[in-house]
């Protein structure tokens, strides 16, 4: 059975079409996925992402426990600062991919994918050190992504100046929004700029239906899934499941910022190592001939399967096809033409440069 | 509720078809249209081409997925809408002027619905 977030009967109301996703009922649009998107490069969009799983670590072993589980390097991290990072199996395959806010010395609070919740915390448990304390908090916290050049006009409307988080990639707890206790944070899946928000799922009703009215004179207006994956991937975004998995490695999909090699030892680097210089990469595509590349499908070169796509879609921006795929790295050379299978038809399409869009700062 | 108008007849996978002067013409229905969302792509066939009644003959692309379109009739391809390939969106916006293919020589039908059991069917995969 698939589970409501607190925001159900708005989306409902609202019109948005309801789709399982994730385990979780959930709109993938409302009046549709094109005016959707550019609202979100245009003016701001309102996303309810309760879905996300929360995970809390605390205690004297906390730092420690992260720098073991995960890729990236989290000691010196000032407070306040949201990490992006990868957690890999031992073999160097990917368990997930992750935010850890740093809020003490001995707090942090990590959001995960929907989708691994569980496997997530459970391989956490099982690789924790001593002195950590860790908490799956995911059902008791709602979260809305408020994206696009609007959103701080709108989040100054409802929080004070000094609450709303000034730079990318850092977040603030126990400040009001609206008068709600929330954690907020300047990040995103949209390429755009603005904010990710954290309150209780009681708050999440009354949070949501302000942004909105606060948000109107802006051109907010709430946004489904299917904006949420086109936005992502014109970003060059990575998601689990597509651009990653147990068997890919964070190198080899192109996530080596994420991974810190040089520190002393983490799961999975020995697996990573093992496994050599990457021979796949991922690419930006951008089809040549007619029609839309969708995920899964096979590239190649003349006769020479080379890889497979990971996600595509039709952008609304660019009006056209873009996919990212996983190919040989020999390959990868930007202006390469492949092909790929698209239902049965061979279509060219060109390695371009990730992110397919970039907003201005 | 969705637009099904009287005067066509419809398959239980959401064309519709219409006879007109000995030539069939074939479309995707308003159900159809918005069950897709915003259709980005379609892929018709050529002049010229048989099509078979109940089988794939084209496919539609909206910005979440792709879908097959099958042929109410068999027959052969005589037109093939243009402006539907340069502008997808008139799909969206006016579905049933919006036609895919004209079909001559037709041999044979599918199962068509009048409208009112159409309509009903719609309803029941609400």
């Amino acid at each position: 059975m698939e589970l409501k977030t607190p925001l159900y009967d708005a989306h409902v109301k609202a019109g948005g079409r309801i789709v399982p996703f994730a385990g979780y009922l959930l709109p993938v649009q409302y009046e549709g996925v094109i005016a959707e998107h550019m609202a979100v490069r245009t003016e701001c969009g309102l996303f309810d992402v309760s879905h996300m799983g929360e995970i809390t670590f605390r205690g004297k072993g906390a730092l420690a426990s992260l720098n073991h589980l995960l890729t990236n390097d989290f000691t010196n991290m000032p407070l306040g600062k949201v990490r992006y990072s990868v957690m890999c199996y031992e073999d160097g395959g990917t368990v997930d991919d992750l935010l850890v806010y740093k809020f003490g010395e001995e707090d942090y609070f990590i959001v995960v994918n929907a989708s691994n919740r569980h496997k997530d915390f459970a391989f956490m448990k099982e690789h924790i050190l001593a002195d950590t304390e860790i908490e799956d908090i995911s059902d008791s916290i709602a979260q809305v992504a408020l994206q696009g050049p609007k959103a701080r006009d709108i989040i100054r409307k409802v929080m004070k100046e000094e609450d709303i988080p000034e730079k990318y990639y850092t977040a603030k707890r126990d400040v009001l929004v609206g008068g709600m206790n929330c954690i907020i944070s300047y990040t995103g899946y949209t390429g755009e700029a603005g904010y990710e928000i954290y309150t209780a799922n009681e708050n999440a009703m009354k949070l949501w239906d302000l942004l909105l009215k606060e948000g109107e004179e802006y051109g907010l207006r709430p946004c489904g899934l299917g904006a949420r994956d086109t936005l992502r991937l014109e970003a060059s975004m990575p998601l689990y499941g597509h651009e990653m998995d147990e068997t890919i490695s964070p190198l080899e999909t192109g996530l080596d910022f994420g991974v810190k090699m040089a520190k002393k030892d983490f799961v999975g680097k020995k697996g990573i190592l093992e496994r050599g210089e990457p021979k796949i990469t991922r690419v930006g595509l951008r089809i040549i001939d007619k029609g839309v590349l969708r995920e899964h499908q096979d590239v190649y070169i003349g006769e020479e399967k080379i890889g497979h796509t990971s996600s595509g879609t039709f952008s609304p921006l660019f009006k056209t096809s873009i996919a990212m795929a996983l190919i040989d790295k020999k390959y990868a050379e930007l202006g390469t033409v492949v092909e790929v299978d698209v239902r049965g038809r061979r279509l060219k399409a060109e390695v371009v440069p990730m992110p397919f869009y970039k907003r201005e700062k | 509720m969705f637009n099904c108008p009287k005067e066509l007849k419809y398959t239980k996978t959401h064309e519709w078809v219409k006879e007109e002067n000995g030539l069939y013409v074939v479309g995707l229905t308003d159900y159809a249209q918005d069950a897709l969302g915003d259709i980005v792509f379609v892929n018709l066939p050529s002049v010229g081409d048989e099509v078979k009644a109940g089988e794939a003959f084209c496919d539609v692309e909206s910005v979440k997925a792709v879908s097959d379109v099958y042929s109410p009739v068999s027959g052969t391809v005589a037109e093939v809408n243009d402006t539907v390939t340069d502008d997808p969106a008139l799909v969206n916006n006016d579905c049933y002027g919006a036609w895919f293919v004209k079909v001559e020589n037709v041999t044979g039908e599918d199962e068509l619905l009048d409208a009112e059991a159409y309509e009903q069917l719609c309803a029941s995969e609400e």
